[in-house]
């Protein structure tokens, strides 16, 4: 079915507001989200918590003291009409060095013996193209992003691992992702990225932003060393 | 403005941490809100203890903790009840009380409750992150270095002069809420109730649900009866940002509570429970029973105003009792 004709409105509690706006993962549905998202957030309403982008929906939070559900409603609608008049920033795409395989990334060996490939070609496949970032979730600063190419569509682990170290980049289905932080997980990890995807310091906090692009690329480990040594400094630039 | 050491934590007990009503707006980014689980004991006892409703304190989880005062402070504990005792006498709760140097405050027994807030005149100094003093437990930041209060650890306040007008003040007893045997929830149904069946549906607000040990911050894992889905639907969602309250059932059909240190989710959720009815789930503790009752989105958003009405009430009562206050 794809981009519903009309979205969905549904109401998560008293104070939580789901616009969906179809039923699948899709790059159509992702931009009507996107945009949807950045022009709730121009419009500044006063009453507003929170705005959460997701894959198909987007997520309002709202104080029903300050601004009522009917009004918030018609507002949206709006907003809604002449959605395709907002303009939509060009999105940014921001390389990601990862040092693959070994310590770094356990499951590398075994993804590759699933697809009958050698691991430098799930290597060169997992570099081969940009990837959208559906979403921020989960953790801070982990995205959500795809299409992984079909050759490398894997599921998950059978048992989830119980700590997965920060900057591990991993994939699941036809997903891939970067534990932002420490955390229990559950998805095949086949490197490791020295980059700092959050800071709570910085504004914004998270290095990426949904809707923007990622691309990956294959780095020794002395520099992915040579990468961790610059982090106290704080050095890193978003135009490496 | 400097700042003074007020609190030596001489017991850290299960789980206490620094809170305040928790960091919004960054959710896009991955970043749950955190904060105070029962919101309206925090804003009770820090308009107690002379401060804005948002100032941060401490949240304190069952029984343990035994703090010792530093130099003078004026305190109120509010929320659960785990018998606190002033240097081994009882302490009454809902009320303003002044610390001297050397005092102790020992959390005893639990006699009611999962969480009592302890609210300090001028607020806890804590380094604000994203805009709030809120502990985030998962994210390693916020509160005292992203982590639960340890033993040894010093508590400051801003230096400023102990609000003593505010000494002796209570919280109107009939105000506070009881604790009772089976808590009632008050849900709106959705977003995806309509993946349930009728039979799904009854079945989730006919029966009692009991409160399971896996019971924290993020979530209060139910069990009970099961809740039987549509055969025609999938058991999960593609993922979507979540709320306090929102009721996940996941494939095992045993409800799941969602608290505030979670974004995103990928289950169906059946209901959300009313935000004046979430103070209740904090207090909720593993064997607590709780049943669900629906209710429109206009009521709730009446309740909501009802209970703020209470909160604005309490606000005049303190007002009017320190006119001479600069």
């Amino acid at each position: 079915m794809g981009l519903y004709p009309k979205t969905q409105f549904y109401l998560m509690g008293d104070r939580g507001l789901l616009l969906e706006f179809g039923d699948e993962i899709s790059r159509e549905i992702s931009e009507k989200v996107r945009r949807m998202a950045l022009a709730v957030q121009a419009e500044g309403m006063e009453g507003i918590a929170e705005t959460v982008p997701t894959y198909r929906s987007l997520l309002i939070v709202y104080n029903p003291a300050i601004l009522p559900i009917q009004g918030l409603k018609k507002r949206l609608n709006r907003i809604e009409e002449r959605l395709q008049q907002t303009p939509l920033p060009e999105p940014k795409l921001t390389r990601i060095p990862v040092v693959y395989g070994d310590a770094y990334g356990p499951d590398l060996e075994e993804v590759a013996k699933y697809h009958r490939i050698s691991p430098e070609e799930v290597i060169q496949l997992h570099c081969s193209k940009p990837y959208l970032i559906y979403m921020i979730g989960f953790m801070p600063g982990f995205p959500y992003m795809g299409e992984l190419p079909q050759a490398l569509e894997t599921p998950r682990l059978k048992t989830p691992r119980l700590s997965v170290p920060k900057g591990s980049v991993a994939i699941a289905q036809r997903q891939t992702g970067i534990y932002s932080i420490r955390s229990p997980g559950g998805w095949q990890v086949l490197g490791r990225t020295p980059v700092e995807l959050f800071d709570p310091e910085k504004d914004p906090p998270a290095l990426l932003q949904m809707g923007d692009f990622v691309q990956f690329y294959a780095v020794s480990e002395k520099e992915f060393k040579s990468w961790e040594n610059l982090r106290p400094l704080k050095s890193w630039s978003p135009a490496f | 403005m400097g700042k003074l050491e007020t609190f030596e934590i001489l017991e850290p007990g299960i789980l206490t941490t620094i809170q305040d009503l928790g960091r919004y707006g960054f959710s896009q980014f991955g970043v749950p809100p955190s904060g105070a689980l029962d919101t309206f004991s925090f804003r009770v006892g820090n308009l107690l203890a002379g401060n804005r409703e948002e100032e941060a304190g401490l949240e304190i989880t069952l029984m343990g903790l035994k703090v010792k005062a530093l130099r003078e402070a004026v305190i109120a504990i509010t929320g659960g009840d785990f018998s606190p005792a002033l240097n081994e006498e009882p302490l009454e709760m809902w009320r303003t009380h002044l610390l001297v140097e050397g005092d102790i405050i020992a959390f005893r027994k639990v006699l009611a409750g999962c969480r009592a807030y302890l609210a300090v005149g001028g607020g806890l100094a804590v380094p604000k992150i994203m805009g709030s003093c809120s502990t985030y437990l998962s994210g390693n930041f916020g509160g005292l270095e992203g982590r639960k209060l340890r033993r040894g650890d010093i508590l400051y306040t801003p230096d400023t002069p102990a609000p003593l007008d505010k000494l002796g003040l209570q919280f109107p007893r009939d105000w506070i809420p009881s604790p009772e045997k089976e808590t009632p929830l008050r849900v709106v149904a959705g977003p995806q109730n309509h993946h349930f069946t009728e039979k799904g549906s009854q079945t989730f607000y006919s029966s009692p649900y009991q409160v399971t040990p896996q019971c924290d911050r993020m979530g209060v894992r139910l069990e009970g009866p099961e809740i039987e889905r549509r055969s025609d639907v999938e058991e999960s969602i593609i993922s979507e940002g979540l709320i306090s309250g929102a009721i996940q059932v996941p494939g095992d059909g045993k409800p799941i509570i969602i608290l505030t240190e979670l974004v995103t989710g990928g289950y169906t959720k059946i209901a959300t429970i009313i935000s004046a009815d979430l103070p209740m789930v904090a207090q909720l503790k593993p064997g607590d029973q709780v049943r669900f009752k629906p209710i429109s989105i206009e009521e709730s958003h009446l309740l909501l105003r009802e209970q703020e009405e209470r909160l604005k009430g309490f606000r005049k009562i303190i007002q009017a009792s320190s006119p001479c206050r600069k």
